[in-house]
């Protein structure tokens, strides 16, 4: 409980942080003023709205406002499109999940299988070709990847398309091309890009992980009191291999929404990374601190999620594991 | 005198050590051949102006009559486009050369620049330590959190914003260097922070510190030569990314302009053309950034096992 409210504290801390800069980038960046007026906006009506933000007020009664704003989801206009700035991330929302869904997914299944065998097949020829392919897709950037395959299944075969969602169905607030075929096939190219690095990733830690596990005591005399292979392998060693994967996976869902940029922009996919791309293009930067808020609190979220998840399956950190999070 | 120092037990030491090093990077021909490769290419883009056949920034020797030719080797190639042309007619071979240069060129300039910030946060921060070291500590453990991609995007969003004209050479490159040593200077500074509080207990910096040295002849003398090994390291793992982080960014079109091209702003611009089917002008540059990435990534793993031996 104690350890909870500690880390609870620490990210109230580092979204504290993130609430900072984004203000300052706000406040100091540009003219908010002049960001959200029309060009030919007069003095008098540029007071009035100096008035209303509360710009001539100190900064640290400023910034309280901001927090408070930012508390109710409340981050202003954007100075491209002229929307409101949590109307356009949330719009794009659903979109940036799906994708990022689906790819870790993908990866998972993939990676988590392929990096067992390779540790439990090592010598043979098949697991160390894995590993230099894995090598390779470490090395290779999302764009490239991404860029390869369009120009494989896009434009060589023209079986799937290159860009967009495809058909969406809309649930409420949330637009899900899950419903359709369309939807699935825009969906599986850029899945693929974004889980690769990922699937490489998974691959060669567990690998490392359940080499290291088979080295120890426990499967040594698991195996010594002759327990078939497959339980010490799958009941053991497997168990305690797959540990270090829950924080690594946790931390890499953050991650995937962050590389979602790259790969949104390869595929025009109308999420979340791509708005924020083109405001970083445009210097929009009410857009820009949303979304650094927004991913900010994400990653703190998934952090602490990750931490209690991590005590609740690992019961060596249950007492004074109160700095098991770093 | 000579001979004392030869036979202390240090000289000795180091000379094994270094033959280790030696018998192991050539005991594994993966490695021999990822150096040699890098090496190569580093050359390539050193003497790029020298070997290129053509230079695609010339607007006179470009003619739009050579545009769109296939590479030389397939049908309807042309001998003098080695990997073709563009659709303005420059030479792909010469573009890459070109953009290998800049790529390895922004690469080196923001691992030199985290470097230096990194190590000399870290030596201030083991050595001192307090108020200051667990600020400058808890700045790495935010930065760190967030993917290097973020924050290079948003450090380049804002400094798009501050500094102006963002289209010269000079201020794109000065961008780019800066988004991503803001990421990188933290991992050396952690690794230098930890082992500069280990040497801090030595009895030579003791020493050194009786005699009444200042500490920064300290850190620089005495400190810094013996933390060096896992820096270097982390160097070349680092360049690796750097130049992939330049990548992306010019591929997101917020890196080098397309007059001064990188290898990232190449695949940009061809991506364009990827479906008018001149699939070369996109593929040639991906594959040299992706051989170029890996054949360093190759290099920098070695080494990381080769001086820790008990990380193997």
């Amino acid at each position: 409980m104690i350890f909870l409210l500690r880390r609870l504290a620490q990210g109230a801390l580092v979204m504290l942080v993130v609430a900072l800069v984004a203000f300052l980038m706000f406040r100091f960046m540009g003219d908010p003023v002049r960001g959200m007026l029309r060009e030919d906006a007069t003095l008098q009506e540029q007071q009035e709205l100096r008035d209303r933000l509360g710009l001539d007020r100190p900064l640290v009664v400023q910034f309280a406002k901001f927090v408070g704003g930012a508390l109710q989801g409340e981050f202003g206009v954007s100075w491209r499109n002229q929307q409101p700035v949590m109307e356009l991330i949330l719009d794009r929302l659903p979109a940036t999940i799906e994708l990022v869904v689906v790819a870790m997914i993908i990866a998972l299944l993939l990676g988590v299988p392929l990096g067992v065998w390779s540790a439990l097949n090592r010598h043979r020829p098949q697991a160390s070709l894995l590993q230099t392919v894995s090598l390779i897709g470490i090395s290779t950037p999302t764009f490239v990847t991404g860029i390869l395959l369009i120009l494989v299944f896009a434009v060589i075969l023209g079986w799937l398309p290159s860009f967009g969602r495809g058909e969406t169905v809309e649930i409420g607030f949330w637009r899900t091309g899950y419903l359709t075929a369309s939807g699935w096939k825009a969906l599986i190219l850029p899945a693929c890009t974004l889980a690769l690095y990922q699937l490489a990733l998974f691959m060669r830690l567990v690998r490392a992980e359940m080499l290291d596990v088979m080295r120890q005591d426990f499967v040594r005399f698991a195996r010594a009191r002759g327990l078939p292979t497959r339980l010490v392998r799958f009941r053991h060693a497997l168990r305690n291999a797959l540990m270090p994967l829950v924080t690594i996976a946790g931390m890499q869902v953050g991650s995937l929404i962050a590389f979602a940029i790259v790969t949104e922009t390869v595929f025009q996919w109308p999420g979340m990374g791509f708005l924020f791309l083109q405001a970083v293009q445009f210097v929009d930067i009410p857009v820009m601190a949303a979304y650094l808020v927004f991913i900010g609190f994400i990653f703190v979220v998934l952090n602490i999620a990750v931490d209690v998840l991590y005590t609740l399956i690992d019961p060596r950190l249950r007492t004074g594991g109160a700095g098991a999070g770093r | 005198m000579q001979d004392a120092e030869a036979r202390s037990p240090g000289r000795i030491a180091r000379l094994r050590a270094g033959n280790d090093v030696l018998d192991s990077f050539l005991s594994t021909p993966r490695v021999v051949i990822a150096a040699a490769v890098a090496l190569l290419m580093i050359l390539t883009a050193v003497l790029a102006p020298l070997i290129a056949p053509h230079d695609p920034f010339d607007m006179a020797a470009i003619s739009l009559l050579d545009s769109e030719l296939p590479p030389a080797f397939l049908e309807g190639g042309d001998a003098r486009f080695l990997l073709g042309t563009d659709s303005q007619g420059r030479d792909v071979f010469s573009a890459i050369l070109h953009g290998l240069r800049i790529s390895l060129m922004v690469g080196v300039v923001a691992v030199l620049l985290s470097m230096a910030l990194g190590v000399t946060v870290g030596l201030v921060s083991g050595y001192f330590g307090g108020f200051v070291d667990s600020v400058l500590m808890r700045l790495a453990d935010v930065i760190l959190s967030f993917p290097t991609i973020l924050i290079a995007l948003l450090v380049n969003g804002i400094l798009r914003g501050v500094l102006p004209s963002t289209q010269a050479t000079a201020t794109a490159v000065l961008v780019l260097v800066l988004s991503i040593a803001v990421n990188e200077w933290v991992q050396y500074a952690r690794t230098v922070r930890g082992s500069t509080m280990v040497e801090k207990g030595k009895e030579y910096v003791k020493a050194a510190r009786l005699t009444g040295l200042p500490p920064r002849t300290i850190l620089r003398r005495h400190v810094l030569p013996n933390i060096l090994s896992p820096v270097l390291v982390l160097a070349t793992i680092n360049l690796a990314l750097a130049i992939l982080t330049e990548a992306t960014l010019s591929f997101l079109g917020v890196g080098m302009p397309p007059t001064q091209p990188s290898l990232g702003t190449l695949i940009n611009t061809g991506n364009e053309f990827l479906f008018s089917g001149i699939w070369w002008v996109v593929v040639f540059p991906a594959l040299t950034l992706v051989v170029l990435v890996l054949s360093v990534n190759i290099v920098g793993d070695w080494l990381r096992d080769a001086l820790n031996p008990h990380l193997r």
